[in-house]
């Protein structure tokens, strides 16, 4: 707090503003514009909102050198830390690659916009410049005096203590809003454990274990089929990868010595004569 | 150097944010050129405050920040909400209520 002084009393100018205030002014206000036209031409909404929370930065430095330090830090602190972050959280929400639509739906709607926009700079300026403005009193007395923060207190809780009850209504009001409408109703029952069981049943897919690949006399490895009673491979004993990468043995290659060592077994003699036979 | 330069740029800022509402289809690039005028105000604000040495501005501009929080919970609520049924955060595609 004692640095955060100390920085607001070196930010906080002589009034009326001297040359560091000018120089200041001279860095900030740039930058402050240029952040704010990012609004007006980036593409993406992530780099309007990182634009938009280097504006809200420089308006913190602003409030530091109006003599104002509580107000910077709870602009950095709300706009820059929370709003922003809120404003960045819903892009991501949204979808980071949207980018804006170049189609005009109103015709010249772009060309009017801008002038109307010039046009009230235009006004503004020359409100401003024809204003007849006092001496500048500035706020450095109330600021040592009371403090800050302590004058702040004041007046919230005194003179403005009805405005501020209703500003506590208000964000209730808003949590509550928030939370209705991003509510989302479930429109079906949720589905239980033997629904989910009897759906598995109804769809008729295999429900027990893959079979195990086929071990044979010479060869078990997993890229060998297994054999179904009838003779034929089976396509499920054999991992799919393998069989995309085309890396399956067939059955009946590596079948082959097992049915010729079975045909040994059942003539022993080799003569074809019938004695010997043991089966 | 006198304070109302801090005027002219206020003045500067919102006619960017006032701009944007206008030119932007983007629903959220809307919704931040509504913060920049209000922030904008806001500068406007303190710098009166400084000028008549009254801390009533800096007040002011506090209740417009929590006022502006505010508005930000529930204006993207909105946005979220429209994008879920619309799957679309323009500004130009959200106009049943046209008809």
């Amino acid at each position: 707090m004692t640095s955060a002084m100390q920085l607001s009393g070196m930010l906080a100018a002589t009034d009326p503003p001297g040359t560091a205030e000018t120089a200041l002014f001279w860095v900030l206000a740039p930058v402050t514009v240029v952040a704010a036209c990012g609004l007006l031409f980036a593409r993406k909404a992530v780099h309007a909102a990182l634009s938009m929370a280097l504006v809200m930065i420089g308006l913190g430095v602003a409030y530091l050198v109006h003599d104002a330090p509580f107000l910077g830090a709870v602009q950095v602190f709300v706009y820059t830390g929370a709003v922003m972050m809120l404003f960045l959280f819903v892009v991501m929400l949204i979808g980071v690659s949207a980018a804006d639509s170049l189609v005009e739906t109103i015709k010249g709607q772009r060309l009017v916009a801008v002038v109307l926009g010039l046009g009230l700079v235009l006004l503004l300026t020359g409100a401003i410049s024809q204003a007849t403005l006092d001496e500048t009193v500035g706020l450095v007395a109330v600021n040592e005096d009371p403090g800050n923060v302590t004058m702040i207190a004041f007046r919230i809780f005194d003179d403005y203590v009805w405005a501020f009850e209703l500003t506590g209504a208000l964000l209730i009001t808003a949590a509550l809003g928030a939370m209705v409408l991003t509510h989302r109703e479930r429109l079906t029952p949720r589905t239980t454990q033997r629904q989910l069981a009897a759906d598995r049943i109804a769809e008729g897919a295999v429900k027990a274990p893959l079979p195990a690949p086929g071990v044979f006399a010479r060869h078990n490895a997993v890229d060998t089929p297994a054999l179904l009673p009838d003779g034929t491979p089976s396509e499920a004993s054999v991992n799919r990868v393998l069989r995309a990468r085309g890396q399956v043995r067939s059955a009946e290659e590596t079948a082959a010595p097992t049915a010729v060592i079975q045909s040994e077994f059942a003539e022993p003699l080799g003569d074809g004569t019938e004695e010997g036979g043991s089966r | 150097m006198r304070p109302e330069y801090w005027l002219y740029l206020s003045a500067v800022l919102f006619a960017i944010g006032a701009t944007t509402v206008l030119v932007r289809r983007n629903a959220i690039i809307v919704f931040m050129g509504i913060e920049l005028m209000l922030n904008a105000a806001n500068l406007s604000l303190v710098t009166f405050s400084r000028i008549h040495g009254d801390i009533d501005g800096q007040v002011i501009a506090l209740f417009v920040m929590l006022v502006a929080a505010a508005e930000v919970v529930v204006g993207l609520a909105i946005i979220v909400s429209i994008f879920r049924t619309r799957r679309s955060a323009s500004v130009d595609d959200a106009n049943l209520l046209k008809y």
